[in-house]
């Protein structure tokens, strides 16, 4: 089971309301690349990979849900004294047509998120390299993110979210060695 | 929501920080279990974490449920701030 704990990972802090700024988070909230999607594809796959990388996937995925928080607060944060004018000219006027100021699972452009953005192949490898994956094209995401934000209160947190995106696909890149290196020792005997 | 003392923030980033180093060993120890020396730093950090946790929720209450935190007189846990409001 999961505990829930009422902190966030790092602390989130922002310097003014900024709907445009929160209009683009969203893509790391219920986009392709996001964390949701990196949460539930890293639980789901644990099922089927072998014991040696189940802890790692398990650890990494509950993670990701710490770093959903962070992304819904900021959201959150970035939108919450916004008046509805405010928001339509940052462009979230469909999103508040449908949702008032309440999150959604969706990508910066709106399109909701769907399980098409996530694989479990069963193969390990196969499994693995889309985890490597994943990690480098939210680092990339996260970059973006940086370069048009100009909120330095915002930037940190989401500089820490980008280096934890590296952390997990260094990780990634050693159970993949070491399944290689396992499969190799059978391959001996 | 910004009733807050200053010592909130300051204690709950002494948590973050710690807590930090938990996860980075935790992911660490998951693809390198035989680092004897990283699993003792794991303890210690696992006992720090407790020790800064207890003071904590003295005062502003429990940071976990289902009982892995003790609660409040009066149930602290739904009307104590959220990590989004705060
Ligand atoms: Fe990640």
């Amino acid at each position: 089971m999961w505990i829930y704990e009422k902190k966030l990972q790092y602390p989130v802090k922002v310097s003014t309301c900024n709907p445009t700024l929160a209009k683009y988070l969203i893509e790391q909230y219920g986009g392709a690349d996001g964390e949701l999607a990196a949460a539930l594809r890293y639980l789901n796959q644990r099922y089927t990979i072998p014991d040696k990388v189940v802890g790692l996937l398990t650890d990494i995925g509950t993670e990701e849900f710490a770093h959903l928080e962070m992304i819904a607060t900021m959201i959150y944060k970035l939108t919450k004294d916004a008046t509805p004018q405010q928001l339509r000219d940052a462009g979230l006027g469909d999103h508040y047509a449908n949702h008032d100021g309440a999150l959604f699972y969706h990508n910066a452009a709106g399109v909701p998120f769907t399980a098409t953005y996530i694989q479990a192949k069963g193969d390990p490898i196969a499994d693995l390299y889309e985890d490597i994956a994943a990690e480098e094209k939210a680092r990339a995401t996260y970059q973006w993110l940086i370069d048009m934000s100009d909120d330095p209160d915002l930037n940190d947190g989401l500089r820490f979210l980008r280096e934890r995106e590296i952390i997990h696909s260094q990780r990634f890149r050693e159970a993949v060695e070491i399944l290689k290196e396992e499969r190799d020792k059978k391959k001996i005997f | 929501m910004n009733s807050l003392p200053e010592n909130y923030y300051q204690e709950l980033e002494q948590i973050q920080a710690v807590d930090f180093v938990l996860v980075e060993l935790t992911l660490y120890l998951d693809t390198h279990p035989d680092d004897v020396k990283a699993i003792n730093q794991f303890n210690q950090y696992a006992q720090y974490s407790k020790q800064l946790k207890r003071a904590f929720e003295a005062q502003f209450g429990p940071l976990q449920q289902y009982g892995n935190s003790f609660s409040d007189a009066n149930w602290g846990w739904g009307r104590l701030p959220w990590p989004w409001q705060v």
